[in-house]
C-alpha cells in the first residue's frame, strides 16, 4: 500500500471516475456490456455470460445515453455519518434497455414528497459531480442526475 | 417425497439481550421446541442452523455444544433475510427424502441497536463509497421504492401504506412474543418521522434480537410421539432466487421471485389462495406487504389499496378478512434476521393447531397457514403448513 502510495504521488492528481463504468472522456457518459445473443445491457465491462440468457463471451461495449426517464424514486432523511440529508434517490431507465440508480439533484426533496406522481417518467439528464478526493488527491466524479433542462 | 410434519416449536420473546450469546438464545428456542415436541436431544438426527451475522462462525455447533453434543450432521444456513426458512426447509428434506426421522431447525439473531443494513461500496478508500452519491442502496430506499412502483402503476396512497402499520401494531398488542406492542394511530404513522419516502418511523421494521425453533418429524415419528395432539403438516416448501427481470440488478426486485414461488407453493400443495386462513408475510417495511398482497394472490394486480380499505389483512376479530402478521408482523413483533423465518412458521402452526401460545390472537378454524420471506439479493421461500 505504501509502495503504490509512492509510485502514484508521483502522478498529477486529476479526475477519477467513481465506477468503471463511467467514462470521464472526451465527455462524461456511461458504458455498458450488450449480449450479442439477447440484447440484455449490463453496467459491469468484465462480465463473463449473459444472466437472461446464458450467452457468454459475446459482449460488446456500448455507450449510454446522457438522457432518460426517472422510474421510480425515494427520499433519504436518515443514512450514514456525513451522507446529506434529505436526498433523493432515483432509479433512471435509460433508452438503451438498462437502469441506473444514483441522486436526483436541482430538485426538491420535499416538493416530490407532497407531489410523487411528477417525478414518475420525468426526462432527466446526467450530471458529473465531483463528491470527494481519494487518498492520492484525486477528485472522484460521479454521475447522477437532474430535471432535462432541454 | 415423504410426508413432514411439524412436531414441536419453540420461540423466545423478541427484544433486546444484551448479557446473552448468539448460542444461547438459540438454546433457548431449542430447547422450548424439544419440550413442546416431547422429545430429546438424543432423538434428533440433523440439525440446521440459520444465523446471518455470525454465519462464519459455526452457531448450530455452538447451540450443540449447550443443549447436547451428540455427533449429528450440522448445517449452517446464510441466506439473507430468508436465513431461518432455508433453515427449515433443510430440516424439512432431510425428512421428506427419507434419509432422517426427526429434525430440528432454529433461526437465531442477535442485532442489538444495530442501525440502517445494506448499502455501502467503494473497497478500501471511503471516497469511492457509492451510498449517497450514487442514490441508495440502503433497506429502506429499496423497499420504499418497490411501494413507488405500485404507487405509479396503481396510484396507492401515503394512507393505504400507513394503515398496514397501524393494523400490525394492533395485531402485536395480542401477542407476548413480540418486541413492540403499543398501538399507533393513523395520524401516529404518517406524522412520524419519515425514514425512506414513503416509509415513516412505524413503517419501518425495528432490528432486535430472537430465536425460534421447530422439529419436524415423518409420518411414523408422528404415530410414536403426537400423542394425539394436533400437528401440522408441511405442504409446500418452496425456494426461489431473483430471476433475471429488467431492473433486478439496479432496484432489487421483490415481486418476481416471490410470485412464483406463490405458484409453485399453490401447485405443490393443492391449494389456492382462497383457502389459506392466515398468512405472515415479509413487512419489513409497510411498502412490502401491500405489494406482497398481490404478489401472494391474496387479491389481484392493482387491488392492494382496495384489499387494505376494506379490512383485507386484518384479524376476524377485528372485522377483518384475509388476516395478515396476526403477529404483529415484523413491523412490530420484529425481525431478528436469522429468527424471523423460523418464528412466522412456528406463528401459523399456532393457529391452525389452535396451540395455547395464539391463545389471545386465535385466527378461529385456521386450517392452512402461508410463511412467506424475502432475503434481499434475493431469496424467497413460502411454506404452506395444513392440519
Amino acid at each position: 500500500m505504501a509502495e503504490q502510495s509512492k509510485a502514484e504521488s508521483t502522478e498529477q492528481p486529476g479526475k477519477r471516475p467513481i465506477l468503471p463504468f463511467l467514462k470521464l472522456e472526451p465527455t462524461p457518459h456511461l458504458v455498458g456490456s450488450k449480449c450479442g445473443k439477447c440484447g440484455a445491457v449490463y453496467l459491469d465491462l468484465k462480465r463473463m455470460a449473459c444472466s437472461k440468457c446464458g450467452a457468454t463471451n459475446q459482449f460488446t461495449q456500448i455507450p449510454l445515453s446522457n438522457k432518460g426517464n426517472v422510474w421510480v424514486f425515494s427520499v433519504i432523511h436518515q443514512s450514514f455519518p456525513g451522507i446529506k440529508t434529505p436526498y433523493v434517490t432515483a432509479i433512471v431507465d435509460l433508452p438503451e434497455g438498462v437502469s441506473v440508480k444514483s441522486n436526483l439533484v436541482d430538485i426538491d426533496p420535499e416538493e416530490l414528497q407532497k407531489n410523487p406522481q411528477q417525478a414518475f417518467g420525468m426526462p432527466v439528464e446526467m450530471v458529473a459531480n465531483v463528491v470527494s478526493k481519494d487518498r492520492q488527491g484525486n477528485e472522484v466524479v460521479a454521475f447522477q442526475y437532474r430535471p432535462s433542462k432541454n | 417425497m415423504r410426508n413432514v410434519y411439524v412436531l414441536g416449536t419453540g420461540m423466545i420473546k423478541f427484544g433486546r439481550y444484551p448479557d446473552k450469546s448468539v448460542p444461547e438464545l438459540g438454546s433457548e428456542a431449542a430447547l422450548s421446541a424439544l419440550k413442546d415436541a416431547g422429545v430429546t436431544i438424543q432423538d434428533v438426527e440433523l440439525f440446521a442452523s440459520g444465523n446471518l451475522f455470525q454465519s462464519n462462525a459455526m452457531i448450530g455447533q455452538r447451540i450443540l455444544q449447550q443443549i447436547g453434543q451428540t455427533g449429528i450432521p450440522v448445517i449452517n444456513v446464510s441466506n439473507a433475510c430468508a436465513t431461518g426458512s432455508t433453515a427449515f426447509r433443510e430440516a424439512y428434506m432431510a425428512v421428506a427424502s427419507g434419509m432422517y426421522d426427526i429434525t430440528m431447525a432454529v433461526g437465531v439473531e442477535q442485532m442489538g441497536k444495530q442501525g440502517l443494513l445494506g448499502g455501502g461500496g467503494g473497497g478500501a478508500d471511503p471516497a469511492y463509497a457509492t451510498e449517497g452519491r450514487l442514490g441508495s442502496g440502503l433497506m429502506p430506499a429499496v423497499f420504499g421504492q418497490a411501494g413507488m412502483e405500485h404507487m405509479r402503476k396503481y396510484g396507492t396512497t401515503l394512507e393505504h401504506f400507513a394503515k398496514i402499520s397501524v393494523k400490525s401494531h394492533k395485531h402485536a398488542t395480542k401477542n407476548p412474543f413480540s418486541q413492540y406492542r403499543n398501538e399507533v394511530t393513523l395520524e401516529d404513522v404518517l406524522n412520524a418521522r419519515m425514514v425512506a419516502f414513503p416509509n415513516t418511523l412505524y413503517m419501518c421494521c425495528p432490528t432486535g434480537d430472537g430465536a425460534a425453533a421447530a422439529i419436524l418429524v415423518s409420518e411414523d415419528k408422528l404415530k410414536q410421539y403426537a400423542n394425539g395432539r394436533k400437528r401440522a403438516r408441511v405442504a409446500a416448501s418452496i425456494l426461489t432466487s431473483d430471476p433475471y427481470t429488467e431492473r433486478d440488478l439496479t432496484l432489487p426486485d421483490v415481486s418476481t421471485l416471490t410470485r412464483r414461488a406463490a405458484k409453485k407453493a399453490y401447485e405443490t400443495a393443492g391449494i389456492g389462495p382462497q383457502d389459506v386462513s392466515l398468512t405472515e408475510l415479509h413487512d419489513c417495511f409497510a411498502t412490502a406487504e401491500l405489494v406482497h398482497y398481490e404478489n401472494l394472490g391474496l387479491c389481484g394486480d392493482g387491488e392492494a389499496g382496495k384489499f387494505i380499505d376494506q379490512g383485507g389483512g386484518m384479524h376476524p376479530g377485528l372485522g377483518g378478512k384475509s388476516p395478515v402478521n396476526v403477529s404483529g408482523g415484523l413491523l412490530s413483533k420484529g425481525h431478528p434476521l436469522g429468527a424471523t423465518g423460523v418464528a412466522n412458521i412456528c406463528e401459523v402452526v399456532w393457529h391452525i393447531t389452535e396451540d395455547d401460545r395464539a391463545k389471545e390472537r386465535l385466527v378461529p378454524n385456521a386450517k392452512v397457514g402461508m410463511a412467506h420471506v424475502i432475503g434481499l439479493g434475493s431469496a424467497c421461500t413460502i411454506h404452506l403448513l395444513t392440519v
